[in-house]
């Protein structure tokens, strides 16, 4: 009897241990998009989906262009499509459309597309629009992974409005292979007496670009440059200009706003923080390859990715992309956190204060959300929840061009990432980065108030003019600061204030 | 018979008429006097706020509307030029005349979206094969797109060989349909080619080549995809011009109200400014 009761306890247990692993060879065998993981069991698994009905019913998604966050919407509405029998149409739209595509019908009170795609900081103008996520996704477990930061950036005024699919920073990457090479560490103290190291400071990343630019230092017969950046005015840039303006003026002894005061609602975009960050953008288009001035995000991307350039900073796909296996530097790079300043505007006493400086940039990205007049909201919330499961979410970051990026605790561990290839210690390196960003107390967060779009356009137009040699990085950023006031006016300072403080309240540590 | 039964009949051309032209046109008065943007959606009257901010407070505006004039301008001479020349060439009796004809018409078939995402890759200042090629005989790199200056000049590059063909069909075509008997006269006269030219054949085709600058010039000043898609409008606003501008402030920024008062002064603009050109080449290039 007591043999029989030990072998029952043991075939009780081994199928109760296996049995997420008989799932993923189930369901791995049909979508080897998960094979590395198989099905990973949860509340919108692969298994969990598939007794779902949604026959004869249709869902419309509104997404970006392919392959940045296009591709992996139309792998998943393909894989939700054959698990629950629901007809998915998928429309790819250009990144610079992709708000007002969601707008138009928004306001004019109809629902085209049951699910849009855009980006985090559409929040103020999207979130009236949107149907907030029904409580019991929130509570699921794999909701409970997502870090505090990403739960906030989806979140407005504690009301989950985006459902996180991605998470996103600004942070830098170099060339391992270089900057760590005894022998150009030692022919760069001789040529210039000074270290070479992952850059601390905007400075020294400037001098080490321009050391490193146009030349051959891979010895792949080709000249490579000294760092690629978004550059092209309308093609998310204006992002680049933050992070790049972080370190000089978000100051933590001074609270209270990085775009604007909270208190008077002045622009503090022309301060001399934000002229030194501009002042060294235009000194870098000396060191980025030709043409580099006009570079969106997929060129900076693939020149990095494609072991052009020494430096980068923007999203982690250029990172993702260099380290997949078919990357000619593919494991030659490293991460780090964007270069601090060894001095930081102080507005209130209205001089610098000497020391080093680091500001992270929780940049935006992409988001997605429900419209409220939608009439398949649960299965819409279905899909955004099958898109984001374990086993897609896993797959998924591995994936450079896909542009989802790490939001979750679980992807803060260096085995995520050598699991797919990546060496020990770049693996370690790149967690290391992302989780001292996530514990920063000194961050700043995109703007999210109501006319963002225009605040940005016109910051964006005054930088690139900047660049250009149309304008000094004074002159450039004074327009921009006008316009910004004008934009204040029409809008009502009352109104954005009102909107600014959540930010504020995040980057001052109070949410 | 009752004539008032004929008004019956202009009903339908009449409404759509009202439907396609005038309602558009009142609704975009409308809108150009409402403040709607992304945060106030509604059709509210603002009076005039958006003109006077558009006279007073938006230089931007009126750089892009100047830049266009110089774009079009240059473009449309240069595809007259080369239009033209391309038009004489195969009127006249030369071998394989049919397959020149149809090979000149074939950039104007393609479309341009595609194709200025073709010219883009030939023009990419550090992976295209123009720098490539130039760089084997030691010349550049040339900034194609990143250089201010240089970048109106890629951009009109690109119009010309898009849209030259168009121009030559019109030319042609005039051509084809040219009198004999002056040509006649002339060489019964001696007069070389040149003077036939100046004398018989310019002078013939005036009436055409008036219709085809004017209309090549209204298509010109509408260039949009052209620029969106080889500069975005840069390096700056190097190469931004009014429509690529209005696009910016309606469906980008979403300032709706503000994007129909910049569409209808730009409208306005074009109707005099186009009058005044169609007057000035008819005073110039016809004589009584």
């Amino acid at each position: 009897m007591k043999i029989i009761k030990t072998c029952l306890t043991a075939i009780i247990s081994s199928v109760m241990i296996f049995s997420p692993m008989a799932y993923a060879d189930k369901w791995s065998d049909q979508f080897p998009h998960i094979k590395a993981t198989g099905d990973i069991p949860g509340e919108c698994s692969y298994e969990s989906m598939s007794k779902k009905n949604y026959k004869g019913k249709t869902l419309k998604i509104n997404t970006h262009a392919v392959p940045v966050m296009g591709e992996p919407t139309a792998l998943h509405a393909e894989q939700f499509a054959k698990l629950t029998g629901a007809k998915v149409d998928v429309t790819h739209t250009p990144a610079g459309d992709l708000y007002a595509k969601a707008m138009v019908p928004f306001q004019a009170g109809q629902a085209p597309y049951d699910i849009v795609f855009g980006f985090s900081n559409f929040i103020n103008d999207w979130r009236r629009y949107l149907e907030p996520v029904p409580k019991k996704y929130v509570e699921m477990k794999q909701m409970q992974d997502v870090t505090p930061s990403h739960i906030g950036i989806a979140s407005w005024d504690g009301v989950m409005y985006q459902f996180p699919v991605d998470g996103d920073r600004h942070y830098l990457k170099y060339r391992k292979d270089v900057i760590d090479n005894p022998k150009y560490q030692k022919k760069y103290k001789a040529d210039t007496g000074k270290e070479l190291r992952v850059p601390r400071t905007w400075k020294e990343y400037g001098e080490m670009a321009k050391y490193f630019n146009d030349w051959d230092w891979d010895g792949d017969g080709e000249k490579e440059y000294g760092s690629a950046e978004v550059m092209k005015k309308d093609d998310l840039m204006y992002a680049a200009f933050y992070s790049r303006s972080a370190a000089y003026s978000k100051n933590p002894k001074t609270p209270g706003g990085f775009f604007f005061d909270l208190e008077t609602m002045k622009p503090l975009i022309n301060n001399p923080g934000f002229v030194e960050a501009l002042t060294d953008w235009v000194e870098a288009t000396k060191y980025v390859p030709p043409g580099g001035i006009n570079f969106g995000l997929g060129d900076e991307i693939g020149s990095f990715g494609g072991g052009q350039t020494l430096f980068s900073f923007s999203w982690d796909d250029a990172f993702v992309a260099a380290m997949q296996p078919d990357s000619p530097i593919n494991n030659k790079v490293g991460a780090a956190q964007l270069p601090g300043a060894m001095k930081v505007w102080n507005r209130e006493s209205n001089s610098w204060d000497e020391g080093f400086n680091q500001a992270p940039f929780f940049v935006w990205g992409w988001a997605v959300g429900v419209a409220k007049k939608s009439k398949e909201k649960e299965m819409a919330f279905d899909y955004l929840c099958f898109f984001a499961n374990e086993a897609n979410h896993q797959a998924d970051i591995g994936i450079g061009r896909f542009g989802v990026n790490p939001f979750r605790e679980a992807d803060f561990k260096a085995d995520v990432w050598t699991q797919i290839g990546w060496d020990k210690d770049i693996a370690q390196s790149y967690v290391d980065t992302l989780a001292e960003m996530e514990n920063s107390k000194n961050r700043v967060f995109p703007l999210r108030v109501p006319g963002t779009f225009e605040f940005n356009a016109a910051l964006a137009t005054a930088a690139a003019k900047a660049l250009a040699g149309q304008l000094s990085p004074q002159a450039a950023l004074d327009e921009a600061a006008k316009q910004w006031e004008d934009i204040l006016n029409r809008v009502g300072k009352d109104n954005v204030r009102k909107a600014y403080a959540v930010g504020v309240a995040m980057e001052d540590n109070k949410l | 018979m009752n004539f008032k039964h004929k008004y019956v009949f202009l009903f339908p051309g009449l409404f759509v008429l009202i439907g396609i032209l005038i309602f558009p046109i009142i609704f975009t008065i409308r809108l150009s006097l409402s403040g709607w943007n992304s945060y106030t959606p509604e059709m509210n009257f603002i009076g005039i706020t958006n003109y006077i901010r558009l006279f007073t407070d938006d230089p931007r505006f009126w750089e892009s509307f100047f830049r266009l004039s110089f774009l079009s301008v240059s473009t449309v001479i240069l595809q007259y030029i080369i239009g033209f020349a391309l038009a004489l060439m195969v009127w006249r009796e030369i071998k394989f005349k049919r397959f020149f004809r149809v090979i000149f018409l074939i950039p104007m078939m393609t479309t341009p979206v595609i194709m200025t995402v073709i010219w883009r890759t030939f023009f990419h200042e550090s992976l295209g094969p123009v720098n490539d090629l130039l760089g084997h005989v030691g010349i550049g790199p040339i900034l194609w797109l990143s250089d201010p200056v240089i970048a109106k000049f890629t951009v009109i590059i690109v119009e010309v060989w898009q849209w030259t063909p168009f121009m030559f069909l019109l030319l042609l075509a005039g051509l084809l349909s040219l009198p004999k008997e002056p040509f006649l006269a002339a060489a019964i006269d001696g007069a070389s080619s040149f003077r036939k030219f100046v004398y018989v054949t310019f002078p013939l085709m005036a009436p055409i080549s008036i219709g085809a600058i004017i209309i090549r010039l209204i298509e010109a000043s509408k260039i949009m995809d052209t620029v969106f898609v080889l500069t975005s409008g840069g390096p700056g606003t190097a190469t931004e011009t009014s429509s690529f501008y209005i696009y910016i402030k309606g469906l980008r920024e979403f300032q709706m109200g503000y994007a129909a008062t910049l569409s209808f002064t730009y409208l306005v603009i074009m109707i005099i400014s186009l009058t005044i050109i169609a007057k000035v080449l008819t005073k110039l290039m016809i004589k009584e």
